[in-house]
């Protein structure tokens, strides 16, 4: 494949150098792996600013940094929810409320909680599904990397996708979580600096802030003329792609994200926030390797600080591309997918015969989309063909014409900015910054799933009793096998995208309600393993429900949902997604109350010390100055949160 | 864990800023809007991968004072 970038000498050095750095580290720390304590949780030693900065990276893969931009352009600053209503909140009551029993009852692991806390029922579905889905979240990470050296540097996939691999096993092998947790800090300095000038060139570029809103007001008038929408009769207020809050008080229909208050509030606020955030291993881990309580809880309150600001770095791009799209002389656009040059006859051919013989606009998408080999925006095809049935067009201004019906890809809006302000050094850099964020999700996900592989299905059911030395040892094999299920995930997800959808959107229906189940856990000690277990089936079982009755506007019923019947509609994916969150969380939450209540308790007071609030001695931290107290930092953050978002509004 | 994170940190910022205000230095102007990326974002973090370093010296004389 033709690459699309050209890298220097320079750039490759910099590639270069991170790599040595983050291999140096592995084996920098391979002296001090002694024990299976080490090597899985890194002795419960890290300081709290190093695994704050870990717990952010974790959650901050490539395809983060590729899909928010992505959002930011199709969204605007509402994307930013993401980041605030979507993660602040849960990341304070982790701190301030959840921390103290994952750290305190010295569980090794979020699904050893759930066994100290229910039973082996709980912890085995929890652990096995967590298993499965870290090695396909790794395969999908990888999959991606592998892709985009092979269209940016014209790389071959194969090679791409098992060096990366190679690096990730070496520096895992040697450091275990450590090694990990070092690299995401690492990760974390590296997106900061590489992608800061981009953000700040890009910001220069369209004018400024007043600029830029002026620019964003006019494409709300207008968005189909970016692609943005499909339709040409679509409008919205002037603050559509420049206010958090505002979009959303109008209605689904007033906003591009098609969400209304209640599901964004509830829906990513509450249950899927506090769900991911508060419950996934992969992040909690961070802030279980910390090196005492105070840095354990800690370690999320550090964390919301750079969340916070991060939509600068990772959203604000998106906001800018859109911008200078619609900036006359700024010689840019949102990038599209090009039709291939062979497709070009059979897609003019396809133009014409619509338009002399005025075929209805859906008919002539259908025969122009499959010509071309790309999907194409609605209102620009209706336009191009009353233009061309009023006066036919000669043979290069239809080409362009065509390629600018063709639909935007968003995901494609970081690297055409990093493309187009970088030159050769900083390109190495951000493109450096990148690759990090893949391979630290490919290393995150292997050292979360060798934990839980070890600790929670080994040790528990394979073979209980062995040595630590034993364990070590599997923990090493184990990594090995994480990255080669990765690499085998990774060709899974690059053969089968169909079924990889699906298998996202299982995923989906076993974490919407795994809150509940961690709530009435953690905060009612009546609360039945029984009833766990039921209300966590059944809260899946639920959101598959709500998933085949329910579709979103434009969507085909299958694997997008309402393949069962279409009891209601939503006017976007997101805003079904949210709402499916909300009633998986409410099924899991009143089934678990209700057989609690009907069955006998049973663990006593005692077996519940240190796993539930009402039964644990309060952590008095009244002693500690005022910045190294969760609850009064945690306080003041939220506080900071409120400001952002009333400055957004 | 033995190893501080602030040493590889600052040895790794310290050089690439290096390599960039070398390339913006020899080589760029008309793409960054004005002004030479290179040059300014390698001081940057130059001084950044400086401070990290610091911070890390500081840190190992501290460790090594309360030792004796």
């Amino acid at each position: 494949m033709a690459p699309t970038l050209n890298l220097h000498g320079v750039d490759y050095a910099i590639l270069l150098i991170y790599t040595l750095f983050v291999v140096g580290i592995g084996f920098a720390l391979k002296r001090y792996m002694k024990s299976s304590s080490d090597y899985l949780t890194s002795g419960r030693s890290i300081p709290a600013w190093v695994t704050g900065l870990a717990f952010i990276s974790a959650n901050l893969g490539a395809l983060e940094l590729v899909g928010m931009a992505a959002s930011g352009a199709k969204y605007g600053i509402a994307t930013a929810h993401f980041y605030w209503v979507g993660a602040i909140p849960a990341m304070i009551f982790l701190a301030v409320f959840m921390m103290p029993f994952y750290y305190g009852s010295k569980a090794r692991s979020v699904p050893e909680y759930l066994k100290l806390r229910f039973d082996e029922r709980v912890r085995a579905l929890n652990s096995i599904t967590f298993a499965v889905m870290t090695v396909f979240a790794s395969g999908i990470s990888m999959n991606a990397l592998a892709k985009l050296l092979n269209q940016l540097l014209g790389w071959d996939y194969h090679l791409s996708l098992w060096i990366c691999s190679a690096i990730v096993l070496v520096y895992v092998l040697k450091g275990g979580l450590t090694s990990a947790i070092y690299t995401e800090v690492l990760q974390f300095f590296m997106i900061v600096l590489g992608f800061a000038p981009v953000v700040y060139l890009g910001f220069k570029d369209v004018g400024g802030w007043d600029v830029m809103k002026g620019k964003l007001a006019e494409v709300a008038q207008h968005p189909s003329s970016l692609g943005l929408v499909d339709s040409a009769s679509k409008t919205f207020a002037p603050d559509a792609w420049s206010s958090a809050w505002k979009p959303l008080l109008g209605g689904p229909a007033a906003n591009p994200m098609g969400v209304d208050v209640f599901a964004m509030v509830f829906g990513l606020g509450f249950v899927l926030s506090f769900g991911y955030w508060c419950t996934n291993f992969l992040v909690v881990q961070r802030a279980m390797a910390a090196k005492n309580m105070g840095a354990a809880r800690r370690t999320p309150i550090i964390a919301s600080v750079p969340k916070m600001i991060f939509p600068v770095l990772v959203i604000l791009p998106g906001v800018i591309a859109v911008a200078l799209t619609a900036t006359p002389g700024k010689n840019y656009r949102l990038p599209q997918t090009q039709i291939a040059e062979s497709k070009y006859p059979a897609a003019i051919a396809a133009v014409k015969q619509a338009a002399s013989q005025h075929v209805e606009v859906k008919t002539a998408m259908a025969s122009l989309s499959s010509a071309a080999d790309v999907s194409f925006v609605t209102a620009k095809v209706e336009t191009l063909l009353k233009d061309e049935a009023a006066a036919p067009m000669a043979e290069a201004d239809l080409r362009t014409r065509i390629q600018d019906a063709v639909v935007n890809d968003y995901d494609g809006v970081i690297l055409s900015l990093v493309k187009r302000y970088c030159p050769s050094g900083l390109l190495g850099l951000a493109l450096t910054a990148l690759l990090a964020s893949f391979m630290s999700g490919m290393a995150g996900n292997v050292t979360a799933f060798n934990t839980v592989w070890t600790y929670d299905l080994y040790q528990a059911y394979m073979a209980p009793n062995k040595t630590d030395e034993h364990y070590m040892w599997m923990g090493r094999a184990v990594t090995v096998v994480g990255i080669l299920l990765s690499i085998a995930a990774a060709y899974f997800a690059r053969m089968w995208t169909n079924a990889m959808d699906i298998i996202q959107l299982v995923f989906g229906f076993v974490n919407a309600p795994l809150f509940a189940t961690f709530l009435l856990g953690m905060f009612w000690a009546r609360t039945t393993a029984t009833a766990a277990f039921v209300g966590l089936l059944f809260g899946t079982l639920g959101s598959a429900a709500f998933h085949a009755v329910t579709i979103a506007v434009g969507n085909t019923p299958g694997v997008k949902g309402g393949y069962l019947a279409q009891l209601a509609t939503f006017p976007s994916d997101m805003a079904q997604n949210f709402w499916l969150a909300a009633f998986a969380f409410l099924v899991c939450f009143l089934l678990t109350i209700a057989i609690s209540l009907a069955g006998k308790r049973t663990k006593t007071d005692d077996e519940l010390k240190g796993l539930v609030y009402s039964m644990t001695p309060k952590l008095v931290d009244s002693h500690e100055a005022w910045y190294l107290r969760p609850a009064v930092v945690g306080t003041i953050l939220l506080a900071c949160c409120v400001v952002i978002n009333l400055i957004f509004w | 864990m033995g190893l501080d994170i602030r040493l590889p940190i600052g040895m790794m910022f310290t050089l690439v800023g290096l390599i960039l205000v070398i390339t913006g230095a020899t080589s760029t102007l008309q793409r960054s809007l004005g002004m030479n990326i290179n040059l300014w974002w390698g001081i940057f973090l130059v001084i950044f991968g400086g401070l990290m370093l610091l911070f890390a010296l500081i840190a190992r004389k501290k460790d090594g004072n309360s030792q004796h």
